[in-house]
This record gives structure tokens, sequence and C-alpha cells, in this order.
């Protein structure tokens, strides 16, 4: 018999065996956790799963460990794709923390019971308005919602985002229809306003003529070139384009809406830790790091991000968290994307 | 040569096990459907937006699938009858837009033509990255056809484009449909290049719900609507195709062909594949270059590169050499045997076929927990969950070159003692080993370009060029993504040589 049949051979039985177990299994969801304790070994590493960049995150994750001699193992994805996972994974999963991107992703997994409530110390440290009202997941920094704007093209500004639909901005207003920002900005405007009164700003901005750009970047360049007036994208596209090129070549300024209009949301990413983790006590030590002084200033230096614990060092130039005044909004709230993306997809916004 | 009788069983075991295999994915989507309960199953699926979205889908798989069958078919013409030269190199040029992944396509052709996206744009794209797979089996079947037919008639007067159509195409008639139907299937699963050129398709609800609504339950309902639409579209195909119409005249080896090059032809030709070849490699390859020399807040060292390289390839060549190993009983079954229970085994594997990647990887994510923890997260699952990608590419083009060789030596292995599988092995795999080498190759350089699977199940910290790309394109760094970019077109050049090599267009006439 040739080597390459015995190949054939060994591949057929490990298939059979593989459909085999898997049509016994299915009982025995919860068997596993007790047994894998075991694994636990004061020096296993701590498994986040990342739906924040790489390019953003590695850094400080480098850092934690250098300082706390703990070892991270990272996996980075979408958001949602990580929500989704963890929710097929359900209790077998690897994963000791899940670092999301925007608070809807937490507000899934939170819903599975999958997450454990984190303890006070850590609760206590951010503003309930930016955590989970049963705490099981923190915020770590937050982003708010302005209007980007071209001073030489714009004389009086927005207060409300009613004004966008002034047929004064037809044409001029840039946005990117893919953006989870902007969609977690429509789901607000969806949970606080009702659903009908949602449609009717959508159908309103729609009749104005936005202009659709792929990413928030390329609105915020758009806005710095002339290209349209105003731009609704995340404060820190701007600070990011400052500190790239120089304050001299960016002619474009950031508007914060202060009166508690919904334009001024302030989103946050936030790290929530798995019920089934067999590594918490080092899990909450990653928690705390990103928490702490070094932890925020970094969010506040690297992203431009907002600092959420008391008293943080913030970046030079933006008007504080409690100026800023965001509305009032239960941030797990902001789950039901999928719907908005189908309210979206209806007004004409998202899709061609 | 066809037989009636019935398939040995130790054909039809390993075949059986492998369809099972390839099944997989469909198991966990019947167990979720069932789970989440028949009445929010019926719900989710019975909605005019799912019905809309449905026809939306169609009616870009049936342009795109028609589109791709006649520049596929014009593209073998090109290849075998025009007599254009230097033939090797074009066609690999014109196989190499089978290694850029559509998401790169799409959004390199947004970035030059930003009015494009919406239908236009997909349908170019999908139909840019897909000919290829109809385009490859016309060329081998053109090649070997005999040219008695093509020379009878132009001795009763037909023109040159009078016998393509009345001889060439009806000769080449099994390959166009088989390849159409690859085609098919990849345009329903394709979500990379609906989501960047915005065409709302019904796979956008698929990754809708698991990346914004957080809820694989509503995707699982949604996904086996397209597994029913591949099982209409798969079984349609075996309808249409029928019985080869490449029948010989007369017995003995064919002739080899002697082309007459024609000018005006060759300037046709010429012209086709200029138009086709840039748009479809060219562009993204400009693209890809013009990024380099754009400001990057990452600096990429060459061994990052290198690393990704390495792991694109290692995976690559397990997948294929698996995917080949795991078809070849089924592509033997289907080439040598008839009857429903073989269509049946052969058609089970295209379905999955239909599905996006993220749907087959949230399946292996469902299986491997169960039943290979130990493999959770490791090379060996997310090579299983490629193969089960791929296992219909490798049927495909191995069943072609098996159908085209004889069974009679495979007769006198089997009547001189020799079991099937060793018959199989030693017999038919060396007699149709441009097949399996065509299939190795292809599925190296889908494997390459696969993202979805590879992002949700490779081990932690392990990058490939495919998610270096998505890595740094999603922090919009298309300086970073360029090397990566690069690499992966390029280097595809090589299995793409590889394959078009052992089809043997290549050889002087």
């Amino acid at each position: 018999m040739s080597k390459i049949s015995r190949n054939i051979r060994t591949l057929v039985a490990v298939a059979a065996v593989a459909i085999f177990v898997s049509s016994c299994a299915g009982s025995g969801d919860s068997s596993n956790s007790s047994e894998s304790s075991d694994v636990s070994t004061s020096s296993a590493p701590v498994v986040v799963y990342s739906g924040r960049s790489e390019k953003l995150m590695s850094e400080l994750f480098v850092q934690f460990t250098q300082d706390t001699g703990i070892d991270v193992d990272v996996r980075y994805g979408d958001s949602g794709e990580m929500a989704a996972l963890i929710l097929t994974e359900g209790t077998k999963s690897p994963a000791d923390l899940f670092f999301s991107q925007d608070a809807g992703a937490l507000g899934a997994v939170e819903e599975a019971s999958l997450l454990t409530v984190l303890p006070t110390e850590i609760l206590s440290l951010v503003d309930t308005k930016y955590s989970s009202k049963s705490g099981s997941w923190v915020g770590t920094s937050g982003r708010a919602r302005v209007v980007v704007y071209n001073p030489s093209l714009v004389d009086t500004l927005p207060t409300t985002i009613d004004d966008l639909l002034d047929a004064k901005w037809l044409g001029k207003i840039g946005f990117a229809p893919t953006n989870a920002s902007w969609q977690s900005f429509v789901t607000a405007l969806r949970v606080v306003r009702g659903e009908d009164a949602a449609r009717t700003w959508l159908e309103g901005f729609a009749a104005n003529k936005p202009v659709a750009y792929e990413k928030n970047g390329v609105v915020r360049d758009a806005v710095n070139s002339g290209e349209v007036a105003l731009g609704l994208v995340n404060h820190y596209y701007l600070y990011e384009k400052i500190a790239a090129e120089g304050a001299e070549a960016v002619v474009a300024k950031n508007h914060f809406f202060t009166n508690g209009d919904i334009g001024g949301l302030v989103n946050v990413a936030g790290i929530a830790l798995l019920q089934s983790s067999t590594n918490q006590e080092r899990s909450l030590a990653l928690v705390e790091y990103l928490l702490s002084a070094k932890g925020q200033e970094y969010f506040a230096q690297k992203s431009f991000e907002y600092p959420l614990i008391k008293g943080s060092k913030q970046f030079g130039e933006l008007p504080s968290l409690a100026e800023l005044n965001s509305p009032e909004i239960d941030l797990s709230d902001l789950k039901s994307i999928a719907k908005t993306q189908d309210l979206l997809a209806e007004v004409g916004l998202l899709t061609k | 040569m066809i037989s009636t009788r019935r398939v040995p069983k130790s054909l039809l075991a390993p075949a059986l096990l492998a369809a099972a295999f390839s099944l997989v994915p469909i198991w966990y989507l019947v167990d979720s459907a069932i789970g989440s309960g028949l009445k929010f199953a019926v719900d989710e699926i019975f909605q005019t937006s799912t019905l809309r979205l449905v026809i939306r889908s169609l009616v870009l798989t049936a342009c795109v699938t028609i589109a791709a069958s006649v520049i596929g078919t014009i593209a073998g013409w090109v290849l075998v009858l025009s007599g254009i030269r230097p033939r090797s190199l074009l066609v690999v040029l014109l196989s190499l837009s089978l290694a850029i992944p559509s998401y790169l396509s799409a959004f390199s052709w947004i970035s030059w033509f930003p009015w494009m996206s919406g239908f236009w744009g997909a349908f170019i794209v999908l139909t840019l990255v897909s000919y290829p797979f109809v385009m490859l089996p016309v060329v081998a079947s053109m090649r070997s056809a005999d040219p008695m037919q093509e020379e009878v008639a132009r001795s009763l007067g037909r023109s040159d484009i009078g016998i393509f159509f009345a001889i060439s195409i009806g000769q080449a008639r099994t390959a166009i449909t088989s390849g159409s139907l690859l085609v098919a299937l990849y345009v329903l699963s394709d979500f990379g290049a609906v989501a960047a050129m915005r065409y709302e398709a019904f796979t956008w609800v698929i990754y809708g719900a698991y990346r914004a609504g957080f809820n694989p339950a509503r995707a699982a309902v949604l996904s086996l609507v397209l597994v029913a639409i591949a099982l209409i579209v798969t079984f349609s195909e075996s309808k249409v195709r029928g019985r080869s119409g490449a029948q010989r005249i007369g017995s003995g080896v064919s002739r080899l062909r002697v082309v007459k090059p024609k000018k005006r032809s060759q300037i046709f030709a010429w012209i086709f594949s200029a138009v086709i070849v840039s748009g479809g490699v060219g562009l993204p390859l400009v693209s890809v270059i013009a990024w380099m020399f754009r400001d990057s807040q990452t600096k990429v060292d060459f061994s990052s590169v290198v690393t990704a390289i390495v792991s694109s390839f290692q995976i690559g060549t397990f997948t294929a050499i698996a995917t080949v190993l795991i078809a070849l009983p089924i592509a033997i079954a289907a080439a040598r045997y008839s009857g429903l229970l073989v269509r049946s085994i052969e058609r089970a594997t295209f379905v999955s076929h239909a599905l996006p990647g993220i749907v087959i990887a949230i399946s292996m994510v469902f299986f491997g927990l169960r039943a290979v923890q130990g493999w959770y997260q490791e090379l060996p699952l997310l090579v299983l969950a490629q193969t089960v990608i791929f296992i219909p590419l490798a049927v495909a083009s191995m069943r072609s070159s098996i159908e085209r060789s004889t069974a009679g030596v495979e007769e006198v292995a089997r009547s001189l003692g020799a079991n099937p599988l060793a018959t199989a092995i030693r017999v038919t795999m060396p007699i149709a080993m441009s097949g399996v080498l065509a299939a190795v190759a292809l599925t190296l350089l889908s494997s390459v370009k696969e993202l979805p699977a590879t992002l949700l199940l490779r081990p932690t910290g392990t990058e490939t060029l495919a998610t270096s790309i998505w890595k740094y394109s999603t922090v919009s760094d298309y300086a970073a993504v360029a090397p990566f970019g690069a690499a992966l077109i390029l280097l595809s050049a090589v299995p793409v040589a590889m394959m078009t090599a052992t089809m043997n267009v290549a050889r002087a006439d």
C-alpha cells in the first residue's frame, strides 16, 4: 500500500471519528468547565478577544505585561463578529475578557448571561452613565459625536441635529453610512426619540442629499478640503489629522453639541469578564490596568479619546466630559443596530 | 466512459464520508434553526425584506454568471483557437484575477471610480474575479476536443464565427455550465465585493445578523435560504449540462489542432485580453502599488511580510492537500459512475460553497468545540473549515480531467485484482494528474486569499497575508496594506502558473 493511500485512510478515519463524536455531543455543554480549571495555573496568560484594533491596543498590552508580569493572548477581530463568536462558544469560550469597540456588542453578550458582574471597586471608577446598568461591563474610553466643519464655508453652526435638515445644507454634509459610530448615533436617535420620529429625521436628512463617504477619516478630509461644509464624525478624527500633518495643515474644526442634543452622543469602548473565565483574578488586573491613570492617559494620548475615570487628564483641546453634557441614554440599549440598518436601508441612506 | 454499474463500496464509503463532512455547516445551521424555534425561523424567512434581498442577490448572481460565462468562453477561444502568442504568458495573466480577493478588487475599483458603487460596481468586480472558473475548464475542453468537427464545418463553408457558435461552444458546453455553477455559488456567498460597493445583497443580512444583530441564530436561519437557493442552482445545472457535446469522430488518438492565425481574430484577441487583464489584475495591482507611496503611521517591517507569506502558504498547502484527498473519491465516482446516489454525493459538496465564509467559520466553531476541542483555534480546524469551502473546486477540476481519460486502464487494474482505492491512487490519479495538480493550485490560491474563516479560526497571533490586509485596511492604513496586497497578488502567480502549465495550453503546436 502506498504512502498516499495510507494518508487517505488516516484522513478518512479522522473525519469518521470527528463526525461520530459530533453526533454524540451536545448533551454535556458545561461538563468541561470544572476540569479545565486545573489548567489555570498562576502563569496562564489572560485571553482577550479584542474588537479594538491591534494598531491601537498592542502597545498597551505589551506595557501591561512589562508592568505586571502577566502575559496576554489577544485575538483581534470585528467587535460584532467577536460577540457572535462568544455567543456560539458559550461556556466553552477560551476567552477571559471581551474588549469591544462599542457598547452594543457588550450588551448582546450581557443579555446571553455569559458575563460576570464586575467588582464594585472597578465599577466605581467610572461614571455609571458609561457602564452597564447591571455592572457586567465597564466603559474604558469615550468618544463624542461632533460636527466637523470648514470655517470658510459655515457661518452659523447647528445647535441641534434638526438644524442639519435646513435646505441651506443641501449637498453640503458628509457622512460615512457604513461606519459603526454613525449607526450607533442613529440607534440612539431611535432609542431617545422613538421609531417614527427617527424615521422622520432620517427622511429629512436624506432629502438634503448628504454626501456618502467610505470612512470617517475620508469625511474629515473632504471637510478640510472644502468638498463639503460639514461632516458627522467622532471627535478624534480631527486630532488624528492634526497629529499626523501639523496644526497649520488643518483648517477644519470640531463643533460639539453641549446642550444634551442627541447629536452629541458619547459612546464608549468597554470591557467585560466572561463568566466561564478560569483566570478571573489576573483578568481583572488587566481591567484595572486599563482604568488606571496610566491606561487612561494612553487612550487620551494615543487615540485622543475621553478618559473615563474621575480626575484623569484628557487630551488638551477637548471640552471636558462634564461640559459636553451628553444625552442620557443606557448604552446597552445601543445593541439594536440591526434595526437601525434596516431603517437606514429603507430611507435610502445605507445602500444603493 | 460512464459505467452504470453500482459504485464499489471501497469507493463509495470514502465518497460518502467526504460528502457528510462537507455538510457539517448544514448540520449546524439546521441545529440552530431548530434550536431557535420553528416559529422564529419561519418568521425570519418569510419577511418581505428577506424576499427583496433574495431577489437582489439572484439578479446579481444571474447577471454575473452570464457575463462570466461569456467572458470565460471568449477567453477560452482566445487562448486555444485564436492563435495568439505568447500564449503561456497570456494564460497566466488571464487566470491571475482568481488570486485577487473580491474585497481588494472592489476597494481598488471604488477608490478610482467612486460613482461606480452599487449594482454595476458589484457586477463588474464579481465578473472579473470569477470568469476564470469558466475559462479554465473551457480551455481544457477546447484543447482536448477533436478538431475534426471544426474542419468538417469549415470544408462546408462555415465562417470562423459560425464555427465558434455552431461547434466550439457546443463542444465546451459541459465545461461552461460546470464553470458557471462555481461562479453562481461564489457570487451567492460573496460579501467582500457587495459590501465595498454597498449593493445590498442577501449576504448583507447574514453578516448584519452577526456584526450588528449579534444574533448567530438569526444568521443560521437566513443561511438556510442560501442553502435552498444553492440546491436549486446546483440541480438545475445538472439538468442543463446533459452529456458532453465533445464526442469524437472516428477512433484512435485525436490529432493536435493546427491553428492558422488570422489577423482580424488576433487583433480582437489582443484587445479583449488587454481590457480584461487590466480590469481584473492591472487596476488592483496599480492601486496597491500606489498605496505604497502614501504616508503611513505604521512601519511594516520586512519580516512581518515574510511571516505572513509563510503562514498563508503553509495553511494553503495543507488545505490544498486535504481538499484534494477528500475530494478525490467523489471526483472519481462522479466521473466514472452514474446514478442518483453518485449525483447526490457530488452535488452535496457544492451546497456549502454558497455559504459566506463567516457562516462556515461559525459552524466550525460550533463543531470544533464539541467534537475536536483540542483543535480549537489551532491549524487543523482552520484547514478543515477551508476544505469544506473548497471541496467543490477540487471536485470540479479533477472530475473533468478524469472524464477525459479512458477508463480502460482502470478496468485492467481491477481485473488484475487491485482494489478500487488502490486503483484510484495508482492508476487514476496519475492519468488524471493534470486535474489533480490544477485542483491543488486552485485550492491553494483560494485559501491564500480567504479571509472570514481564517480570521475567526486561526491560531491566536497567526497573521496571514489576508488577515494583515484586513488588519491595516480597517484602520485605513493603506500604505501598510500595500506590501501584503502586492505579495498576495504577485506570489499567487506561482500557483497560477503551475495550474496553467498542467493544462498544457502552452504546448507548442
